[in-house]
């Protein structure tokens, strides 16, 4: 092995652990955040910069096209759905009532009041709905 | 490398029984799509990782399928819990108001 490969293979190295340090904080922060919106912050940590983190360190171990090329479709395949999807869960999480509206500063969304009306409230209002 | 390998699988472990605890423990079924959303991911991160590790290319095309169905799966469970939404609305007013309105259409 000579000395560009050993670099590289550093290189590769420390783009893996880095990922993988970032999925390790997505758990903790499921596990210790209080609501949705929050939760979701912490969990989508890895899949914009862990991903292509370790898709780089991937990329860089691997030898041949094939395999960049399928490496560079799943990172750009993140990059567009992460905010589609995360967008979607936010949106019906507050429709849904599941934010903790105490802890948040502005709320730009809440033209209504915060809870419903007797005779609007229906049977799948969630148990933890404020 | 050997090293490198135990550190990112423990990491990589670490965050995916974190994951599976939210899962687990998640007040609502929302808390539940963010925590798959995750464990999905940690999946994804985890076999790139056996793949660059052992210099093994024949688990990126699974790679790719795991991405396309952590989508998948969270923006269709999505939808369903807005649609459970909108069909609740539509109980609540079933006086006049919902019999004209397109079904679906209140969004």
């Amino acid at each position: 092995m000579n000395d560009l490969d050993s670099v590289a293979d550093v290189l590769a190295a420390g783009c893996l652990l880095v990922g993988a340090l970032l999925c390790l904080t997505a758990g903790l922060g499921l596990v210790r955040f209080p609501d949705v919106l929050s939760r979701m912050h912490a969990g989508t940590k890895p899949q914009v910069l862990g991903v292509l983190l370790v898709m780089t360190g991937a990329a860089i171990r691997l030898h041949g096209w094939s395999a960049t090329w399928m490496l560079l479709l799943v990172g750009a395949f993140q990059l567009v759905t992460a905010p589609v999807s995360a967008h979607m869960v936010s949106r019906i999480a507050h429709r849904r009532r599941h934010v903790r509206r105490d802890l948040l500063l502005v709320d730009e969304l809440g033209g209504e009041p915060l809870t419903p009306p007797p005779d609007r409230l229906s049977g799948d209002q969630p148990a933890d709905a404020h | 490398m050997t090293v490198v390998a135990a550190l990112a699988y423990a990491l990589l472990g670490g965050g995916a029984l974190l994951a599976l605890v939210r899962l687990a423990l998640g007040p609502s079924l929302l808390d539940r799509v963010v925590a798959t959303d995750t464990l999905l991911v940690v999946i994804a991160c985890g076999l790139a990782v056996y793949a660059a590790l052992e210099r093994n290319p024949t688990v990126v095309p699974v790679l790719v399928v795991v991405s396309l169905l952590a989508f998948v799966g969270s923006v269709s469970i999505a939808r369903y819990v807005g649609g459970m939404l909108l069909r609740s609305e539509d109980d609540t007013q079933a006086g006049g108001t919902a019999a004209d309105r397109r079904p679906g259409g209140a969004r």
